[in-house]
């Protein structure tokens, strides 16, 4: 049986074992997903948006898609997957389980707890009425399927006018207690006017098993609101992620998304943002530093519909041995989003002769009076800059290293949490193969 | 060329409607609509081809009865009814011409409003004349200046004739019968075109050149051109393309095929003004070309365009870099106005070590037309030291119309650099009070501008088609002022 029909055979189930809510709008949304999935499938590479990433090595594997046996962790075990410099809120799942032991959640300023309270519980009713599913509706198969299975995941709701004092961390840990297993975060995040929010996501597999995960996050920047959000993709090589992170902006707001893929089998990396409003900032940035036979795909859309907007994106790549890296981000500007600013930038370089780059930067413009562009580089370090280096008694490797971080510099710079910085900073060091020799 | 002064362009602003939009009443041989085996077979009868031909076109007729229309442009149109269009279309000739005298003068008035006219070229310009309507090259000059070289140049049609081993050699080599569904029709049912063969060591003293046009109403025409230059010879190569206007769609689906052996190089350029249909977007050319090139060792092909014609425009010169060092370019001005879209760009593939390809595409829309430019930069494991810089700069007039870029890059090598950028914008305000300020109209400062903005295009090229295309951008664009 392939994954496609498992999947949609076991849905009956799914739902009547999760002790899911029938007759809820949730239950309809569940319902409409899994049939728009069933039509379409997963994608294939004849699919324009999957060009250059095929999922059919993923789906030959037998996942279990329930895991029966809980697998209890210790604190100790996974505390260097967290920012313990810092203090903040935190939510742990466990293979898709919620962890209450692990985290530390809130309801006094604002909410963060899980998606299947907020689901049940009538307090929430109207935020989840307004906001679930609303922009991952009829987007793409997989994250139809998620909606199907949506049990679980993160519940942000920041009331107007706070500022959030502690960034939120959100872990997700597989423990390899099945051999093969597919994982089904969902996460809703809403933050009120003039609000402030920061966090930080993160993947994560404890053994040598082999794991998909397919998440979607669906984030709400209302007015003049401010979202900080990181992803760290750092995950061992059997582990495969298909993220899919949509944001709505309402007027004023600024939001910005950095990922940094350093790590994973396949990860898939669907990030748009839709604007309504005006004067709206969206910064997208990114790094990808890759060895082995990874590979990223990093696909954004900046969907541009109201006047005087801004949108920058930044992705770098460094690919060694036989990793690909895939950017693929289109900017569309409709008629009405006069005086849109719009830059993009994408800048990669290949280490290794097994290396692949596929870069498709998009403008799609439909707006005269705008300021668009689009940048791409491919291309390696310069020779002259080494041999400088090594004229000087740094050694090759050394020389290397430090040239290949400062090219990754510009998007490390971005991150607004020092603690986050030096910990990125110290993963790059890591990926380079270097001890850097200075504090950073 | 005469100088073209500020009267003139008045003069022609004042008939805004598209100027060679005129039809000449000439007998023609015609095919009864439709298309099946008889017809690519008698195609290849009435042409007197050799057996090895008329299997190649069936060959391909087969493999474009399978093929479907490709759909992924970014081009809305209603489809062609491939089975409503005569496949095949000659001017009457009432016997074999020695010289121009003998030419039908309904003809040759025509070419005088093409601003072609063969006597004045022949004697003041060096530019010798393959001039194709409907299909067949009537009148061939300049060919004893070219015949001393050893230079063949000569109608498609001749030259599976007279040089069959050249062009069963080159023919579908590059561009091959089952490439795409334009390409494999027109393999099948090509009815004429150019030759050139520009043997070793030659430089072609004059720009070869070809004037194609759709006259006759409701053929679609399907013309097949087919350059090699041998090891270290030079041509440069110009098409020019003027249709009158008709009521109906009309499709012109060619095959351009370049072969540049070793240290050749071979420079092809293009303007395209075919009847874009009126203001409201009704009729206009179909105009789906496969035009491609393939380079050994240290040669060189550059593809220059000019397209301001044609309804429908799906169009990708490109340049397959096999040999080391060999180089390929494309520079490119796509104008769009009232309803018109295009889809235009290259493929750049590299194969060969220490290759480079250039690419400026200038897109330019106004009215409620669509620009977009679409193209592929790849990069093969073995292509060491490979280089390629894009420039994509597009430029907007009026709200209702779009420009689109969709760059595809793949780089499988390490020592490769790759240079992408592409920008958006549209004619600043400041840019037009400065020019109104000093006297000169908005609709002068936005040729003024708009030839600015197309000048590196422009430079490249050659003298004769430079003015041309100066004087096409400034008609295109009129009426456009938001």
């Amino acid at each position: 049986m392939d994954l496609k029909e498992k999947l949609v055979s076991s849905f009956l189930a799914f739902e009547n074992k999760g002790g899911l809510d029938m007759d809820s709008n949730v239950h309809s949304i569940r319902l409409n997903a899994i049939q728009n999935f069933e039509k379409e499938g997963f994608p294939t590479r004849k699919d324009e948006e999957w060009k250059y990433t095929s999922l059919r090595p993923l789906l030959k594997h037998d996942f279990s898609l329930f895991p029966s046996n809980e697998e209890a962790i210790e604190f100790k075990n996974i505390e260097k997957y967290l920012i313990n410099e810092i203090e903040s809120y935190t939510l742990i799942f466990v293979d898709g389980v919620f962890s209450s032991h692990l985290s530390s959640t809130t309801h006094d300023e604002c909410d963060v707890c899980v998606l299947s309270s907020a689901l049940t519980r009538p307090k929430y009713k109207m935020i989840v009425d307004n906001y679930f599913n609303t922009i991952a509706k009829n987007n793409n198969s997989l994250s139809e399927l998620n909606t199907a299975f949506t049990k679980e995941g993160v519940f942000i709701n920041i009331p107007k006018n706070t500022v959030l004092a502690k960034p939120i961390q959100i872990i997700n840990f597989s423990t390899g207690s099945e051999n093969e297993i597919l994982l089904q975060p969902r996460n809703l995040i809403v933050v009120g006017e003039n609000s402030h929010v920061q966090i930080i996501e993160r993947h994560q597999n404890l053994s040598k098993n082999t794991t998909l995960t397919n998440a979607v996050t669906e984030i709400f920047v209302n007015k003049r609101a401010i979202v900080d959000y990181y992803k760290i993709q750092n995950d061992t090589e059997n582990s495969s992620l298909i993220d899919s992170t949509f944001v709505s902006q309402k007027q004023q707001s600024v939001a910005s998304v950095n990922t940094y893929s350093f790590g994973g089998n396949i990860t898939r990396n669907n990030l748009e943002f839709y604007h309504e409003g005006e004067h709206i900032t969206s910064n997208l940035n990114g790094i990808s530093i890759l060895n082995g036979k990874q590979h990223v795909d990093n696909h954004t859309l900046v969907n541009h519909k109201f006047p005087n907007c801004e949108s920058h994106e930044l992705y770098k790549g460094i690919y060694a041995e036989k990793s690909t890296g895939v950017f693929n981000g289109k900017v569309i500007v409709q008629q009405a989003a006069q005086k849109t600013n719009a830059f993009q930038q994408n800048n990669n370089i290949i280490i290794d002769d097994g290396a692949t780059i596929n870069a498709k930067p998009q403008l799609e413009i439909f707006a005269d009076d705008v300021k668009c562009s689009h940048g791409c580089t491919i291309g390696q370090l310069d020779e002259s800059a080494l041999f400088y280096m090594q004229s000087r008694g740094i050694p090759k490797k050394e020389a290397q290293a430090l040239l290949l971080f400062a090219f990754g510099n510009d998007v490390v710079e971005k991150i607004k949490i020092p603690q986050l910085k030096t910990r990125i900073t110290k993963l790059i060091a890591k990926n380079l193969g270097v001890n850097l020799g200075f504090e950073l | 060329m005469n100088k073209f002064t500020e009267d003139d362009l008045k003069k022609e602003l004042e008939t805004k409607e598209y100027e060679y939009g005129f039809y000449t009443d000439i007998e023609a041989d015609k095919f009864p609509v439709g298309l099946n085996e008889e017809v690519v077979i008698a195609i290849s009868k009435k042409k007197n081809e050799p057996e090895w031909m008329t299997l190649w076109r069936l060959e391909a007729f087969k493999v474009w009865k399978e093929m479907k229309e490709p759909e992924w442009a970014n081009v809305r149109y209603e489809k062609p009814k491939f089975q409503d269009i005569s496949y095949y279309s000659a001017p009457v000739q009432k016997k074999q011409l020695d010289s121009l005298d003998q030419v039908d003068p309904e003809l040759l008035k025509t070419f005088a409003k093409l601003g072609i006219s063969i006597d004045e070229q022949k004697r003041l310009s060096n530019v010798a004349v393959d001039i194709v309507i409907d299909s067949v090259s009537v009148a061939t000059t300049f060919k004893k200046t070219l015949n001393e070289k050893g230079i063949i140049f000569m109608p498609i049609s001749e030259a599976i004739q007279e040089h069959p081993e050249l062009v069963k050699k080159y023919l579908g080599t590059v561009v091959p019968t089952t490439d795409n569904f334009y390409a494999a029709l027109n393999s099948a049912v090509f009815s004429d075109g150019s030759f050139c063969y520009i043997p070793k060591g030659v430089t072609c003293p004059m720009e070869l050149s070809t004037y194609f046009r759709i006259n006759e109403g409701g053929t679609g025409q399907f013309e097949r051109t087919l350059v090699i230059a041998d090891e270290g010879s030079f041509v440069s190569y110009l098409e020019g393309c003027t249709a009158p206007a008709r009521d109906e769609n009309q499709l012109h689906a060619a095959v351009v095929e370049l072969i540049a052996l070793d240290d050749a190089e071979i420079k092809y350029s293009t303007v395209q003004n075919w009847f874009p249909g009126d203001k409201e977007g009704k009729g206009g050319v179909y105009n789906f070309v496969t035009k491609r090139g393939l380079c050994e060792k240290n040669a060189k092909i550059s593809w220059t365009q000019v397209e301001t014609g044609s309804a429908v425009t799906w169009k990708y010169p490109s340049c397959i870099l096999k040999g080391d060092n060999s180089v390929g370019e494309f520079y490119s001005i796509a104008v769009t106005n009232n309803f018109q879209q295009a889809d235009t760009g290259t493929k750049m593939i590299h194969l060969g070590k220490n290759t480079k390809s250039t690419i400026i595409s200038k897109g330019i829309s106004a009215g409620h037309s669509q620009n977009s430019y679409r193209g592929l930069v790849q990069i093969g494991t073995r292509a060491k030291n490979a280089r390629n810089f894009s420039q994509c700069d597009s430029l907007l007039m009026g709200d209702l119309c779009g420009a689109h870029t969709f760059p595809y890059i793949e780089v499988k090598n390490k020592s490769a650099q790759v240079e992408h950028e592409a920008t958006t914008s549209k004619i600043g305000e400041d840019q037009l009070f400065y020019c109104n300020q000093r006297g000169i109209n908005t609709e002068k400062a936005i040729a003024l501008i708009v030839n600015g903005f197309s000048k590196e295009v422009l430079n490249k090229l050659p003298m004769e088609f430079a003015v041309e295309a100066q004087k096409l951008l400034e008609i295109s664009l009129e009426g456009s002022v938001g």
